[in-house]
């Protein structure tokens, strides 16, 4: 539906903001790499790059966040040293952060009157507030809690408040990671519109087909240094992923004989008040995976995932043992090491800290969740051994990259540290795999990597539950997915009538009949 | 120019072993001024501190006298730190196993009762500083209660029972109305190793606290569990481990432990129940676990240093009427800055031209 042939920008226009040899290091390593870069107005210039390819850093750069070790930046051709936010927000250089600086027990308009410099009232504040919402088509109501919001309109409240600074250059950090397609959808006509009042939008991101429809220009990123900067309408997704990742991307494949048999893992109408007051209440869930099929659950984040887990894990007790079935035990009141015992493993989506102790070496990661079914406990004494072979197991299984035999896991990569994690749990053989954004901030490659073995583990006749925001890799490896809204699970769909469009109405809150397609077919967001 | 502390990218091994050696310079330094500002020779100030002891054998006894129950005591509480558990009542905990302890002593004295005494109240102790730890420990679990302070508190309530009772019930008949229980029998005391010395018995406990607690820490489940549960809380959950479980079986462990000082104490050097029974045996300890790296062996050794303090601040009281006080002052500057030295195992320090002065508020 977006499609918009844009005013390409006047060639004689000169760049807003020109960075130049843009350089920044930690210690040794270069985090940016004598980056160039030139952002003109009336243009979405898409930065598109891999977890750690310094997208971050240059754009923190870019708002005065972080000093450059080397290179300068130029606005409107003029020098010029962002010393900090505040010089640049002076200078008309807006930001959307992918995580937000919201503080829950505020309303609306009182955040945003905490992120902006000016010194007007705050009722006159408030007015404006309402009008540039109005205005741009970002509905908010300024006397609300921020804690009462979904997590797309605390994103409008940040882009709102970006706008109300009148920006020359906004700068977009991942916007679409939280939103559903048509949330996105809905984003997608605001920057247009933002595009084509004369702004320079920079556009951070890694999903090819969205930079593709949205965007002017593109400059990709690898390991710290600029490879191309190119129009990405006139690329494949698939080049522009081969400039990203720098090589081919393996497809994953299904095993064949994949045959659905008994129900492995069952939840029967779960229902659990949170720890947390901000928490999500379970509302009577249940589901059956079976075993051979990798069911995924889909839906924007904080809509109860975190407490499912907590509830498939263990590490909050259900109401009654029958809430939660392993293999045919009634687990719901069991310990997190008695459900391993059971057959169960599980894969939390915080990789440091949850699913591992960040200063332990891997070995001693190993014996974290190895401790109650492995052999690496004998009479209370721990198997030093046992545990070394079992990082030796998970390295060469699932190449993990590492400096020496036994680091510690802090000093792994994201996807490095992730392989490891799903291999430790794998390679036990599990019954039954409950898995937390599996591939969240991991290079291509792991992602490839984990998806098979997802799939190969499915092969084998185990269940695996896979908990995603990501609508691709759910298409790519679920046999059935649902959704999550509001602590509501819905039915699974099969695969074949998962629709992006369907989907993405289920995580917005429509009920299963709204979202069966009834008038119209799905249009352009179709997968 | 700016100084800023900068995140290592992993721990520094060099500058854990070298945090506590520079936090001793450092205390030296320190002390150095103060005796000069006192008006004493800092050179011979330090060498009545920290040298004359080791050279004359009646002190090197002492020093180990005194290491004893140093050692034992930090070893319990490094359980508790490394599990992040903040056990700071160890005082009270050695006080009560020292009085459950003497109880037995005081009712079997003068009975004739045969060598099971000694045994006996060495149990007796342990239990009842195990016992004296759990309130602590009950009411963190239960309620929530932060440990640091009801352990603290608890210290005085254990001084003031004991008080109670050497003034009251438990006093010596014939001991001129001082607050004292009698002497105890030869067999409710702990034996000496060296004849006529005072070295004891419970030296040799110590030793094999700290080989135990070398095992347990690095080859059991259980030392794995203490130290995940301290260092990452979330991924100890999501391994199994109870954090509640974990409170109390640590407060327990490091309560037996000062209980079982606090009894080796009284049974051994000291010979009765009476008020002082420790210099401060139960604070200091929380100096030697930090200065010995919450490591047995580290605390082995630091608990032999600060031993030293003591034997060297009594010396210098003598000779160069150097007021014992500053023993404490000592003990205290040294915990500073081997707290302060830590942080240099995660950070560096460095120096950084600024082109300007950052602006107010980040994001």
């Amino acid at each position: 539906m977006l499609n918009p042939i844009s005013p390409s920008r006047n060639p004689a226009e000169a760049p807003l903001l020109q960075a130049i040899g843009m350089t920044k290091l930690y210690g040794t390593f270069a985090a940016n790499d004598s980056i160039d870069l030139d952002l003109y107005p009336r243009e979405i210039h898409a930065l598109l790059g891999e977890n750690g390819a310094g997208k971050s850093t240059l754009v923190k750069t870019m708002y005065g966040l972080i000093q450059p070790t080397a290179g300068e930046l130029r606005w409107m051709g003029e020098k010029i040293v962002l010393a900090g936010p505040s010089e640049a927000r002076a200078r008309g250089i807006a930001m959307v952060f992918q995580h937000f600086s919201l503080f829950d027990n505020l309303t609306v308009a009182e955040n945003v009157a905490l992120g902006l410099d000016g010194k007007e009232t705050f009722a006159a504040m408030s007015a404006r507030l309402a009008q540039v919402s109005q205005d741009y088509g970002l509905p908010l109501d300024p006397n609300r809690d921020v804690w009462r919001l979904s997590v797309g309109e605390r994103q409008r409240i940040e882009i709102v408040r970006a706008l109300m600074q009148n920006p020359k250059l906004l700068i977009l950090d991942e916007p679409t990671a939280v939103l559903t397609p048509q949330e996105a959808d809905q984003l997608f006509v605001v920057l247009n519109r933002l595009r084509n009042e004369g702004r320079a939008l920079l556009y951070i991101s890694h999903k090819l087909d969205e930079v593709k429809r949205l965007c002017d220009t593109a400059t990709i990123l690898r390991g710290g240094k600029k490879v191309a900067t190119c129009n990405p309408r006139q690329e494949t997704a698939a080049s522009l992923a081969r400039m990203m990742v720098g090589a081919e991307i393996g497809e994953v494949k299904a095993t064949t004989a994949r045959a659905t048999t008994v129900p492995r893992l069952v939840i029967k109408n779960l229902s659990l008040t949170p720890d947390d007051p901000h928490g999500v209440y379970l509302q009577d869930i249940s589901l059956e995976v079976m075993g051979g099929e990798i069911l995924g659950i889909a839906g924007v984040a904080g809509n109860g995932q975190d407490e499912l887990f907590a509830a498939l894990s263990g590490e909050r007790a259900s109401p009654a043992e029958s809430n939660v079935v392993i293999d045919g035990e009634a687990a719901g009141l069991m310990s997190v090491t008695a459900r391993r015992k059971l057959g169960a493993a599980f894969v939390p989506e915080e990789r440091l800290g949850h699913g591992t102790a960040p200063r332990m070496k891997l070995s001693e990661n190993a014996l974290l969740t190895g401790h109650a079914a492995s052999h690496m406990v004998n009479r209370g004494f721990i198997d030093r051994a046992a545990m070394l072979s079992m990082v030796d197991r998970a390295t060469t299984t699932f190449d993990v990259r590492k400096s020496k035999r036994d680091p510690e896991a802090a000093s792994l990569s994201g996807g490095n540290l992730q392989k490891f994690i799903v291999g430790r749990e794998i390679l036990r053989e599990p019954g039954v795999l409950v898995v937390s954004q599996p591939t969240w901030g991991v290079d291509a490659g792991a992602a490839a990597v984990i998806r098979q073995a997802l799939l190969d583990l499915s092969g084998r006749g185990m269940a695996v539950l896979v908990i995603s925001q990501d609508l691709d890799e759910l298409a790519e490896i679920a046999d059935r997915i649902a959704v999550m809204f509001h602590g509501h699970l819905s039915e699974p769909l099969p695969r074949a009538a998962a629709t992006r469009e369907k989907l993405g109405l289920l995580m917005g809150g429509a009920s299963a009949a709204q979202a069966t397609p009834h008038k119209e077919p799905s249009h352009a967001v179709g997968a | 120019m700016q100084l800023v502390l900068e995140k290592r990218a992993e721990r520094s091994a060099k500058i854990a072993i070298a945090s506590p050696l520079i936090a001793i310079a450092l205390t030296l330094v320190t002390m150095s001024i103060l005796f000069a500002i006192l008006g004493k020779n800092p050179i011979a100030a330090l060498d009545v501190y920290f040298l004359q002891p080791l050279t004359d054998p009646y002190s090197l006894q002492e020093i180990a006298v005194k290491a004893t129950p140093l050692v034992m005591i930090a070893i319990g509480l490094s359980l508790c730190y490394i599990a992040n558990v903040w056990n700071i009542g160890a005082e009270g905990q050695f006080i009560m196993g020292a009085v459950c302890g003497s109880w037995l002593a005081v009712v079997t004295n003068g009975t004739g009762a045969g060598y099971w005494v000694l045994p006996a109240m060495l149990v007796l102790g342990t239990l009842g500083g195990a016992l004296y730890a759990m309130i602590p420990a009950l009411c963190k679990v239960r309620f929530g209660a932060n440990e640091i302070l009801t352990s603290l508190m608890l210290v005085y309530v254990a001084d003031l029972i004991m008080d109670y009772l050497v003034r009251g019930p438990w006093r010596d008949p014939k001991g001129l109305n001082f607050p004292t229980t009698a002497s105890f029998d030869p067999v409710a005391t702990v034996p000496t190793l060296v004849e006529g010395g005072r070295l004891h018995a419970g030296s040799i406990v110590a030793l094999i606290v700290v080989m135990l607690a070398t095992v347990m820490l690095g080859r059991t489940i259980k030392g794995f569990e203490i130290r995940v549960v301290g260092a990452a809380p979330r991924a100890a959950r999501f391994a199994g481990f109870s954090s509640d479980r974990l409170v109390l079986f640590t407060f327990a462990v490091s309560g037996a432990l000062a209980g079982l000082a606090g009894i080796i104490e009284v049974a051994g050097p000291v010979g009765v129940l009476q008020p002082g029974i420790s210099p401060g045996y139960g604070f200091t300890a929380i100096i030697v676990a930090f200065l010995g790296r919450l490591n047995p062996v580290g605390i082995l050794i630091a608990g032999l240093f600060l031993a030293l303090t003591f034997i060297g601040g009594e010396g210098a009281q003598i000779t160069m009427k150097i007021p014992l006080d500053l023993t404490k002052v000592f003990q205290g500057v040294l915990l500073f800055y081997v707290l302060a030295c830590d942080s240099l195992i995660l950070y560096r320090i460095r120096l950084i031209a600024t082109h300007r002065k950052p602006a107010h508020g980040a994001v």
